[in-house]
């Protein structure tokens, strides 16, 4: 008795201590921003100037993609003209954020740039784990006066600007990060196997599912018409599932008395998934659940699928003098809408580099930004690196960019058509990686017959994303 | 005597300081261990009954309503259903499998010598690399086992894909990988056996069967629970074969506990809610491996023949 009580009080006096901790650890948000007024003032003394952090040494964190393949390769250059060394680790994409919440929610300072997306910046700016960019970029001492701001797409830019209001469209409030390179949503397909069938690239889902149903076996056993991603997570849902989602009219939330609402069983969402999972019965692999990103590429570039309804870079990194079986027979069109449906909704995707709130080497930090996302470096680094899409303007209108593109059979065109239609078609909200997953995990089961209907499976979906946003007060 | 005593206390307080250190010396890497597995232990009791999240900038203690929610969760009570089939489907298995081959390869020859050493290759994949193998043998496109199953008119097999079979294909890449331990498991508790008790069942006339069942198994018994042990307990708590290959897709088909606690962490960043699945994991192994334990050590007695 007397024991079980001792070793109560020793439980609970440990637990006393790790509470006491944590509560110190939180205590302490808020207290770097000095580090931004220090390097205001240094950079006060002469204006800009590239060595105004020479001698410092910063750490970055990259995610595995060809945007982190070209920042490396420039690396040693960028030390050269500033005197700031770079220290940097590069991580599979599987486990990439991952890492990035761990370290930035540790509050240490490293690292001091990281890569990161649109999605993420709803968790890490209500979380203070992120530095607003706006001091750097208001101040003239502070912004190289080649860096053009307003060079770069400002559909692509304003992605990575929300005012931390759950609900509130990106667009406005702080600039959290700086693009390298973004994805909208196209069809690409192979013309090879369009022009052995007789086909035209589809102009609505209707006619998309009418080439499915062509296009069974194309090339034997083991063809099937089209890669779809299909895994468990957010990757599911983003790239051509949320544009269609949007081009059939139907929204993910709305704000209801003050509210985050769903709307995924709308008569629009039931509609869209409807015909969505008809298409990934009759055309989608027969491995479709377990696709991600990669093998939805690598199967247009092997000849498996003769379509891909993706992101309009995955279709791109299969071409090029020997990526794929394919590589030369791969073209891009718009991607197919809805029936009568005119105006092309495209999400969006960019990778950015942002900036840890907790860094204690904001200056040299801020001059790394900028130096990776320079018209000059952005330009390189689309030529050279296959960093595509390039998220400036004059990358686009660069004689030998679009000389580069002419080997690609309708990507610029599709690019230049879907362009001012591409913009974030999520909600913002810090559930936003719950809420989709939980979304790609009820399509599965809507796939696999689990239930009665589309509508049950998405009424069951509406209820789990209120209750995972429920927390959420939009004042 | 007593003098003796007293002049041999004498002697310990004169050592150096080293020599009286040496007992805490020795026990400080067992300390430091204990204090390694305690201190993560606590600390997620700790979380456990807070909100903490790395989303928010701070944190409050919430009693036990991680926990009750979690006890009223569909998917808690459909996360035990799958960590439970999943654990007896591989153990159960391996074991079967493991004591059959092991016997086979108990008899001596060129070719099981060879296979002894090919059996331990599985084991030097780590269990994700191993997934990544399998998930390409199933691929409906260009994977080996597809083109096999083609030989006998069977096409585009789900394997992963479906829910109706993604339990069979973990399985199959679970029992691919740890088979192969229980294997040699058993097989070197066969070798150790002595010798004495099967000649004599030979020259009494004993048939095969009568051998195995009245000598073998009781004596191989023990090691038979140290491979279920270890078994057990590894597949309970599942998560690089299922997250690699699915993710505990599709839909919820193989969200066990692991992965139910992993993703409520890191994925959803609700750390306090994750826990508890973590923690009720704990204490199923803690239980089961405790009954196991025991268990072990009664058969161990009686094949000892005390």
């Amino acid at each position: 008795m007397f024991s079980t009580r001792r070793n109560i009080i020793a439980l609970l006096s440990i637990l006393g201590l790790f509470s006491c901790g944590s509560r110190k650890d939180a205590l302490d948000i808020g207290h770097t921003d000095k580090s931004v007024l220090e390097a205001k003032k240094i950079a006060e003394v002469g204006g800009f100037r590239w060595d105004m952090a020479s001698g410092v040494s910063i750490k970055v964190l990259l995610n595995q993609h060809p945007y982190a393949e070209a920042i490396i390769q420039k690396i040693p250059d960028f030390e050269k003209f500033t005197g700031i060394e770079v220290d940097y680790a590069i991580t599979p994409e599987e486990n990439y954020f991952d890492k990035v919440t761990t370290s930035l929610n540790s509050r240490t300072g490293e690292p001091d740039i990281f890569m990161t997306g649109a999605y993420q910046v709803w968790e890490y700016a209500g979380a203070n784990f992120i530095q607003s960019l706006d001091p750097f970029i208001q101040d003239s001492n502070l912004l190289n006066p080649d860096y053009r701001i307003d060079d770069i797409y400002p559909g692509v830019l304003g992605t990575l600007r929300w005012d931390r209001v759950p609900g509130h469209l990106t667009g406005t409030g702080s600039q959290w990060a700086l693009p390298l390179g973004f994805e909208l949503y196209s069809l690409a397909y192979n013309k090879v196997v369009f022009e052995k069938f007789g086909l035209e690239p589809p102009k609505t889902i209707a006619e998309l599912i009418k080439i499915c149903e062509t296009l069974q076996e194309f090339d034997g056993r083991g063809s099937y018409p089209i890669a779809l991603r299909g895994s468990r997570n957010w990757g599911t849902i983003h790239p051509g599932f949320m544009s269609t989602f949007a081009n059939y009219g139907a929204r993910d939330f709305a704000v209801e008395n003050g509210k985050l609402v769903s709307k995924v069983n709308s008569p629009e969402s039931v509609k869209m998934t409807e015909d969505w999972v008809k298409l990934i019965k009759i055309g989608g692999s027969p491995s479709w659940s377990s696709y991600t990103w990669y093998q939805a590429g690598a199967d247009l570039g092997a000849g498996k699928a003769a379509m891909l309804f993706d992101a309009d870079i995955n279709g791109y990194f299969q071409t090029g003098k020997g990526a794929s079986k394919e590589a030369v027979n791969i073209a891009w069109a718009v991607m197919p809408l809805s029936e009568g449906q005119k105006e092309i909704n495209s999400n969006l995707w960019t990778w950015a580099i942002a900036m840890n709130k907790a860094s204690n080497n904001k200056l040299a930090a801020w001059l790394f930004l900028q130096y990776f996302t320079s018209a000059d470096y952005s330009l390189w680094s689309a030529l050279e690196m296959n960093a595509v899409d390039p998220a400036r303007k004059s990358v686009w209108d660069n004689p030998d960019f679009k000389l580069k593109m002419a080997d690609r059979e309708g990507y610029y065109e599709t690019f230049i058509s879907t362009i001012d239609g591409t913009r974030i078609l999520f909600t913002p909200q810090p559930h936003f990686f719950e809420t989709t997953t939980e979304w790609a995990a009820t399509l599965q089961s809507i796939v696999a017959g689990k239930y009665s209907s589309v509508q049950e499976g998405l009424d069951i979906l509406k209820k789990k994303m209120d209750e995972a946003v429920e927390d959420i007060i939009i004042e | 005597m007593q003098a003796g005593l007293i002049n041999s206390d004498t002697n310990f307080s004169k050592k150096p300081f080293l020599v009286k250190a040496r007992p805490y010396l020795i026990m400080t890497p067992a300390l430091l261990i204990t204090i390694g597995i305690l201190y993560p232990f606590f600390t997620a009791i700790f979380y456990s009954l807070t909100n903490y999240s790395f989303r928010a900038t701070t944190f409050r203690f919430v009693g036990l309503k991680n926990w009750t929610q979690m006890f009223m969760e569909p998917e808690f009570w459909h996360a035990i259903l799958v960590t439970g089939k999943y654990a007896l489907a591989t153990t159960g298995s391996e074991m079967l499998l493991g004591l059959g081959i092991a016997l086979l390869l108990s008899k001596e020859s060129k070719f099981t010598r060879l296979l002894r050493v090919l059996l331990i290759f599985p084991l030097m994949i780590a269990p994700v690399i191993a997934t990544i193998i399998w998930q390409l043998m199933t691929n409906n496109s260009v994977g080996i086992l597809e083109k096999f199953l083609n030989l006998f008119g069977v096409y585009n097999f789900p394997w992963a894909s479906s829910a109706k079979t993604a339990l069979l294909t973990a399985t199959l890449i679970d029992v691919w990988v740890y088979a192969p331990f229980v294997i040699l498991l058993i097989l070197a508790g066969l070798q150790s056996l002595p010798k004495s008790p099967f000649e004599a069942a030979k020259i009494d006339g004993g048939s095969a069967w009568f051998t195995f069942r009245t000598l073998t198994l009781p004596m191989l018994k023990p090691f038979m629970y140290i491979a279920l042990i270890f078994r057990l307990m590894a597949s309970l708590q599942e998560f690089a074969i299922i997250f690699a290959l699915t993710k505990g897709g599709p839909g919820n088909t193989l969200m066990n506990l692991s992965i139910t606690g992993y993703t409520t962490g890191f994925a959803y960043l609700k750390f306090g809610e994750s826990l508890p699945y973590v923690l009720t994991l704990w204490l199923i192994i803690y239980l089961i491996s405790r009954k196991l334990v025991a268990k072990w050590l009664l058969v161990q007695k009686t094949a000892g023949g005390n």
